[in-house]
Parts: structure tokens; C-alpha cells; sequence
């Protein structure tokens, strides 16, 4: 042993470098690559190479291999027998000369023979073969002994790790993947449900036909214009589509009123916001804010609004936004008892009634973006298909535009600026 | 001071390379010197020299590198030699069997 000891030290030395480079967490290949050369240097093995076991093709893939040639083969199958072998025998490497007998040297003996494969060493972790290593002669060309097996053991556990490693962070990617996928599909299941009840919504009305949608896509715009996160603006379209759910249990015909409405029809509509919060309440939304924007979306900030009268600090934001919205579609539709009113005015409007209905900060953002599709700095023409082209050239608007929003100033007093 | 430097080649007219290994023998430094010793091999060098003179340590990953040139060389029909070799180092190569397959000078 005495005249071992440089051989083990140097060995050792070996074995501390390929636990240092499985425990860096380097790239899956060049660890591989790396601990087959370590295992190798080790004991000046010539050639050698190191696979990866696939249970479900019980094949044995070559990850790095050594010295042996284009003709090796790259992946080699097992049969249940030859795997039940592997299995019993433990992680022992098995000197190819002793286990003949077993159909995968039989099936590989040639490859195996021409390029002096001496050892198998079957790689397994927690009872499972996760892989192997195939080790050729030594450069001395004498037969390995008990303690250089050892030691070849020794790091084979460790190649061992690292292979059950990757394969762990690869099925963990698999399923992380599989739910981002399902996760997706729930994403879209929702929108496209959402987009159903805002048309069942608007099919009820027959004369503000697609205002659930288009109150959704005007809450998207300002969103996007306040700078919201993807996630943000998404629930903001959410609320605004849903807004009016409460509606569904509303008479068709105090809906559809051809004259104004008295109080006592008045009273029954104006119950919309409180059943549609009692009807969303109990969905789990990706976007919390959503039932409290159908509550709160006929709210002002002076407190003349309704079910509750609250007042700007109280009205959720998600609520004050929806309003703008729910309002700017109201003022630019045509009513059955109410044409829609010209563009210019509806920004006046929009502009005095910034502090008192609305939040000054929401009809800026809502302005500049009017005001950006007019300049042609917008991507897209969403107002010019909301309100026809016609609409949106009404002569003088940018004009009235920018000087409403000169004359506005957020008051930042009065409201929350976040969402 | 452990230092890597690049190999270096000298070639003649008789197909011989010359290699300086640097003076610390891992996986970088014995990556370039295989990379160059493929080359050299490629070209019809016959006789590949690496020296040694530089070289203090020499870890597991650069014997395995050696012992990849050395294979090399074999299909090659090429001699590798190692020249100025420190004790230390011969008797790793000894011991590992590397000193069978080369010329020690």
C-alpha cells in the first residue's frame, strides 16, 4: 500500500475535482465531459466514455466518450434482463471479461471487444440506473485492482449525481413548462368567457349594442396609457367587460326604454352595480379589482354617484377608470332618446367634469391617447374603429384636445394614483 | 507563480512539432495543446515533442488530455515525446503508464 500512496493522492486529488465540478453546476455536457477526463486522468485510462440511461427506451446514450472512434456505438439498448443485472449488481463496476453471459456484451461484444472495454460501471441513484461508464485499458496495461475499482466507484457516484441531477431540473422544466401551457389555456378559457358574458350583456341592450366591449377596450387604453403592467391593463379590459353583468337581471324593457326612464324604473336599473358585484364576487379573478369596479363604476368623485355615494378616496381606482370609460361610451353612442353627442363636446365634458365625475389624471391619460392616434403616434387606430373615422375627424378636435389638456392639471390631492 | 501560457510550436523539416506545455497542465492549458497537436498531426507532423520545461503541475484532466494526444498520435503513426520533464512529473507519468507510450528525452 506503502507504494500506492502517490497513486492515491493523486487519485484523491481527482476525486476532489470531480465533486467540485458536479457541485458547480456548470453546463450538463461539460461536466460530463470534464468528469471523464477526471476519471480517467485519475488512473490513466486511454479511452472510456460516459452515458445516460433512458428508461423509457431502456437505451444507454452516449453523453462523452474518449478515444473511441466513430464506429462505437452512440446508444445501446438494454433488455430487461441486462437491467435487472445492472440493478442487483449495485453501483460495482462489472469487469466486461466475467459477465459475458449477459445479453447486452453479447449483443455489443464486437463494438466492445475492438475498442478493449474492460469495465462497465452501471451509474445508479436511489435504486434507478440513471446511467454508465465504459472504461478501456489502462496506459500500463495491467489489470485494474481492487482499489482503483474503488475508486472508479467512488467517482462514478458522483458522475451518477450529476446525471440524476440534470434529469431532475429536466422533468422539473417539463412540468413547469405543462403548467405555463395549462396555465395559458385557463388565461384563455376566462378572456373568451369574459368576452361571452359581455356579449350576453350587450345582447340584451339593443341600442348600446357592444358597449361592454367597447367600455373594455376604452379601460384597456387608458391603462396603457397610465403604464400599467401587461397583467394590469388585462384586468382593467376585464372590469370594464364586465362592468355591467348586474344588467342580466335587469327588465329587458326598463333597458331598452325608448323615452327616459321614471324613478321608480330609475330605482330598478340603478341596482345593477350591487347585483353585479353580488354575481362576481364569487368568481376567483386573476385581477382582484374586477367585482369592485361593477360595483363602484356609477360612483363619482363629489359623492353624487351611486349605489353608495362614495367619495374620490374611497371610489376603488379600478372603478374610477371603468367610469371614464363606461361615461365616454355613454356621451359618443346614440341613446334610444339621446343621439350621440359631437366629439368636441364630449371632451369639454370630459375636461369640466375632471374632479367632479372623473379623475382628472384618467381624462388626461385618456385624452393623450385620443390625442396621440390623431398625431399618428399611435400604433394603432383603436378610437377611429370605436368611433368611426368620420368621428374622429371632427374638425377642430385635436385642437380642443390640447387645449383641455393644457388647461387640466392631475390633482393629485384629490386622487389615488395607484392601481 | 502558477502561470498559463499558450503553447508554442517550432516546426522543421523532418514533420516535427514542438509543443511547450505551460506551467500549470489543466484542462485549459491541455485543451490548447491537444487542439494544436490535432493540427499538427493533420499536417503530417510524424514526431510531436511537448516540453516540459515550463510545466510545475500537472492535474488528472491534463494526463487524460496527454493521454487523448498520445491516442492521437497512434492513429497517426507519430511518436510523441515528452522532453524536460521534472522528477515529479515523470514519476506521475510512470506510475500512470503514459511514460510506455512515449519517448522520454
Amino acid at each position: 500500500m506503502i507504494e500506492q500512496q502517490p497513486k492515491l493522492i493523486h487519485a484523491f486529488g481527482a476525486l476532489a475535482e470531480l465533486g467540485q465540478e458536479v457541485a458547480n453546476k456548470n453546463n450538463f455536457q461539460e461536466t460530463i465531459r470534464t468528469s471523464l477526463h477526471l476519471v480517467s486522468g485519475a488512473l490513466g485510462i486511454m479511452r472510456g466514455g460516459v452515458a445516460r440511461y433512458s428508461r423509457f427506451g431502456r437505451e444507454l446514450n452516449m453523453l462523452a466518450v474518449r478515444g473511441l472512434g466513430d464506429d462505437f456505438p452512440l446508444s445501446l439498448s438494454l433488455c430487461m434482463e441486462d437491467e435487472r443485472q445492472f440493478l442487483a449488481n449495485g453501483l460495482n463496476a462489472i469487469e466486461v471479461a466475467s459477465a459475458r453471459v449477459l445479453p447486452f456484451f453479447q449483443v455489443y461484444s464486437v463494438s466492445i471487444d475492438a475498442k478493449g472495454i474492460e469495465l462497465l460501471v452501471p451509474l445508479i441513484i436511489r435504486d434507478e440506473i440513471v446511467g454508465a461508464m465504459f472504461l478501456g485499458e489502462k496506459a500500463t496495461g495491467e489489470p485494474y485492482s481492487t482499489y482503483e475499482i474503488e475508486i472508479i466507484c467512488a467517482m462514478g457516484r458522483h458522475v451518477g449525481v450529476a446525471i440524476a441531477q440534470r434529469n431532475l431540473m429536466a422533468e422539473i422544466e417539463r412540468r413547469a413548462e405543462e403548467n405555463r401551457k395549462l396555465f395559458d389555456d385557463l388565461r384563455t378559457t376566462y378572456h373568451d368567457t369574459v368576452k361571452a358574458f359581455a356579449a350576453a350583456i350587450d345582447c340584451k341592450d339593443k341600442y348600446t349594442e357592444g358597449h361592454s366591449v367597447r367600455v373594455g377596450k376604452y379601460s384597456e387604453i387608458i391603462a396603457n396609457e397610465l403604464d400599467w403592467t401587461a397583467d394590469q391593463v388585462e384586468g382593467a379590459a376585464t372590469a370594464g367587460y364586465l362592468h355591467d353583468v348586474g344588467k342580466l337581471t335587469v327588465e329587458r324593457k326598463i333597458i331598452n326604454a325608448p323615452y327616459r326612464i321614471n324613478a321608480k324604473e330609475s330605482a330598478e336599473l340603478n341596482k345593477h352595480p350591487a347585483v353585479g358585484f353580488e354575481i362576481l364576487q364569487p368568481i376567483h379573478h386573476p385581477f382582484t379589482d374586477v367585482p369592485l369596479a361593477a360595483k363602484y363604476h356609477h360612483e363619482r368623485l363629489d359623492g353624487r354617484g351611486y349605489p353608495d355615494g362614495l367619495i374620490d378616496r374611497e371610489i376603488p381606482y379600478i372603478a374610477k377608470l371603468v367610469n371614464l370609460a363606461d361615461s365616454f361610451d355613454a356621451m359618443t353612442t346614440d341613446r334610444p332618446y339621446k343621439a350621440r353627442r359631437p366629439a368636441g363636446d364630449v371632451i369639454d365634458d370630459m375636461r369640466r367634469n375632471a374632479g367632479q365625475q372623473f379623475a382628472p389624471e384618467l381624462v388626461v391619460a385618456f385624452m393623450r391617447g385620443m390625442l396621440r392616434e390623431l398625431a399618428g403616434d399611435a400604433k394603432e387606430k383603436r378610437f377611429r374603429r370605436l368611433l368611426g373615422r368620420e368621428y374622429m375627424e371632427a374638425e377642430g378636435l385635436t385642437t380642443t384636445l390640447r387645449s383641455a389638456l393644457n388647461e387640466l392639471r392631475p390633482t393629485s390631492e384629490m386622487t389615488r394614483i395607484d392601481p | 507563480m502558477i502561470r498559463e501560457t499558450s503553447p508554442e510550436t517550432n516546426d522543421d523539416a523532418t514533420a516535427t512539432a514542438v509543443i511547450t506545455a505551460g506551467d500549470y497542465l489543466n484542462k485549459l492549458a491541455g485543451e490548447s495543446i491537444e487542439r494544436l497537436c490535432r493540427e499538427k498531426l493533420d499536417s503530417g507532423v510524424k514526431r510531436l515533442v511537448v516540453d516540459f520545461s515550463e510545466t510545475e503541475i500537472i492535474n488528472s484532466i491534463g494526463v487524460s488530455i496527454l493521454l487523448d494526444v498520445i491516442d492521437s498520435a497512434k492513429k497517426h503513426d507519430a511518436k510523441v515525446v515528452f522532453a524536460e520533464l521534472r522528477e515529479d512529473s515523470r514519476e506521475l507519468f510512470d506510475m500512470l503508464g503514459l511514460t510506455k507510450h512515449v519517448t522520454i528525452v
